[in-house]
């Protein structure tokens, strides 16, 4: 009989190399959460520089409020799907707030954002339509793709031209055409050329989704991610976002202007077959949208922190993946081995950030991934631009001319 | 194997090139993911190139019953065949 653990067998000398390393580079665990930057790993106090919470609202009185009154008065679980008994007012309350948020006709809360993008692609596409996405995107993307059935073709990361290319070969009249983008990539940080995409739209024809999940909240005058920052909302259909980076909580939503937009209620299984976010979840999602909307100086301390890490890791001379400033900001790393060195090296020294490594991470990049809050001091910041420069820019990892 | 399909197998083994890093001698029944110990995003840039050489589109969805050298020559084979179009 073959043991169904055989296959893991690379992954598990991997993942035991790791540990001989140091630390559990994908098993560590905070003990205790001081606050949206700080937390206690290993007993120590650490700053936090890799966790997605990019407006720093985990902590926000307002909205711990909110949950705890939900949890008072609606219960610890909805113990149901949307379709059947789990929808309370509070999603329905969190639709209306989102949609508002970003003046869209239509909304749909997910339980997580995995989920949201699952929820999307197969309630969008199906087995005689084609998916065309950008070569980097997420996994929940992909794996949303598998579960929708469609074709799927895969163009050339951020190349408006490669996927232009691959419209042409394509019959529109073989079934719908779905374009799937993400306004900030999660590991390197770059946007989508949005504009361009959209000159390929006009001239083409498909219906453009963009992932908003680490734009939501972060870019735009309005927050309302990478299409309200350029300027062409109205050339986007679909948003899909996360409550689990500028939000605080966990879920995901869709949204769109589309008539019939409701029919991936009945439509989606990732909606259909899951439980509903838990009601504390919902209450605080909708405390954290008020907020995103009331308090614009948010978004611009994040910009502001993001231009002092990028402009102190460049001053160190170190070496990062994206040109544009964003809240994520990833420093390449010569190899794993380097990367996992240096990210336990800055474990010890008082910092925490992603290390991602491939295939997580796409052109056989090795890095050290910083996100940015919004709850982050100058202070925080210099510190985690020493102790890059002690750890990383000592001498081991790649320095740029 | 017919001349075209050979041609084929040679072109692809070239471009596979890159990502065999242990350099493992291709046949026709190497499995490019398992044998080559490459990971599903190399596989998916590995399958890009070769969608570039020969101007065709590879559906992922297909790749999920490609396994082998042979199966991505016979891929290749039908895509050509159908005029490139997804």
């Amino acid at each position: 009989m073959i043991d169904l653990f055989d296959k893991h067998h690379h992954t598990i000398e991997r993942h035991s190399r790791m540990l001989q390393m140091g630390s559990d580079v994908v098993g560590l665990a905070s003990t205790q959460m001081l606050s949206p930057t700080r937390a206690i790993i290993d007993g120590r106090e650490t700053v936090l520089a890799g966790t997605n919470n990019y407006m720093g609202i985990t902590f926000e009185e307002d909205c711990i409020a909110a949950g705890k009154k939900a949890l008072d008065e609606f219960g610890t679980g909805t113990t149901g799907s949307r379709i059947a008994n789990g929808t309370y007012g509070l999603h329905r309350e969190l639709e209306q707030e989102l949609a508002g948020f970003l003046g869209r006709k239509h909304c749909i809360v997910f339980t997580t954002g995995y989920q949201a993008n699952l929820g999307m692609m197969a309630g969008l596409a199906g087995p005689k339509d084609t998916i065309f996405l950008d070569a980097d995107s997420h996994s929940s993307i992909y794996d949303g793709c598998t579960l929708s059935g469609a074709n799927l073709v895969r163009f050339r990361h951020n190349n408006a031209t490669d996927l232009e290319k691959r419209l042409a070969r394509h019959d529109p009249e073989s079934g719908g055409r779905l374009v799937v983008l993400e306004g900030i990539y999660s590991m390197v940080g770059d946007r989508a050329p949005l504009a361009d995409f959209v000159e390929v739209k006009k001239r083409q024809g498909f219906q453009l989704l963009v992932d908003e999940a680490h734009s939501f909240g972060v870019l735009g005058p309005n927050g309302r991610g990478l299409a309200d920052e350029a300027g062409l909302e109205s050339d986007v259909d679909f948003i899909v976002g996360t409550f689990s980076k500028s939000v605080g909580a966990i879920g995901g939503f869709g949204a769109g202007d589309h008539p019939q937009f409701d029919a991936i209620r009945y439509s989606s299984r990732p909606y259909m077959f899951t439980a509903s976010p838990s009601p504390s979840s919902a209450a605080t999602s909708i405390a954290a949208v008020r907020k995103l909307k009331a308090e614009p100086e948010r978004r611009a301390r994040l910009a502001d922190n993001s231009k002092r890490l990028f402009d102190g890791f460049h001053a160190l001379g170190l070496e990062t993946c994206c040109d544009t400033v964003s809240p994520v900001i990833a420093v390449k790393c010569p190899d794993e081995l380097a990367a996992i060195v240096m990210w336990n090296a800055l474990l010890k020294a008082g910092v925490y950030v992603n290390i991602a490594v491939p295939p997580a991470a796409p052109n056989n990049l090795c890095l050290l991934r910083c996100s940015v809050s919004a709850a982050h001091t100058h202070d925080d910041i210099d510190l985690i631009i020493k102790l890059f420069g002690e750890v990383v820019a000592s001498g081991a990892v790649a320095v740029s001319a | 194997m017919t001349a075209d399909s050979k041609e084929i197998f040679a072109k692809l083994s070239e471009l596979l090139a890159p990502f065999n890093s242990k350099n493992i001698e291709l046949k026709p029944d190497t499995e490019i993911s398992t044998d080559l110990n490459i990971d599903s995003v190399s596989v998916m840039d590995f399958v890009m190139e070769v969608e570039d050489h020969f101007d065709i589109d590879i559906p992922l969805n297909v790749l999920a019953d490609t396994h082998t050298m042979t199966d991505m020559v016979k891929v290749v084979e039908q895509r050509l065949a159908q005029g490139g179009s997804s």
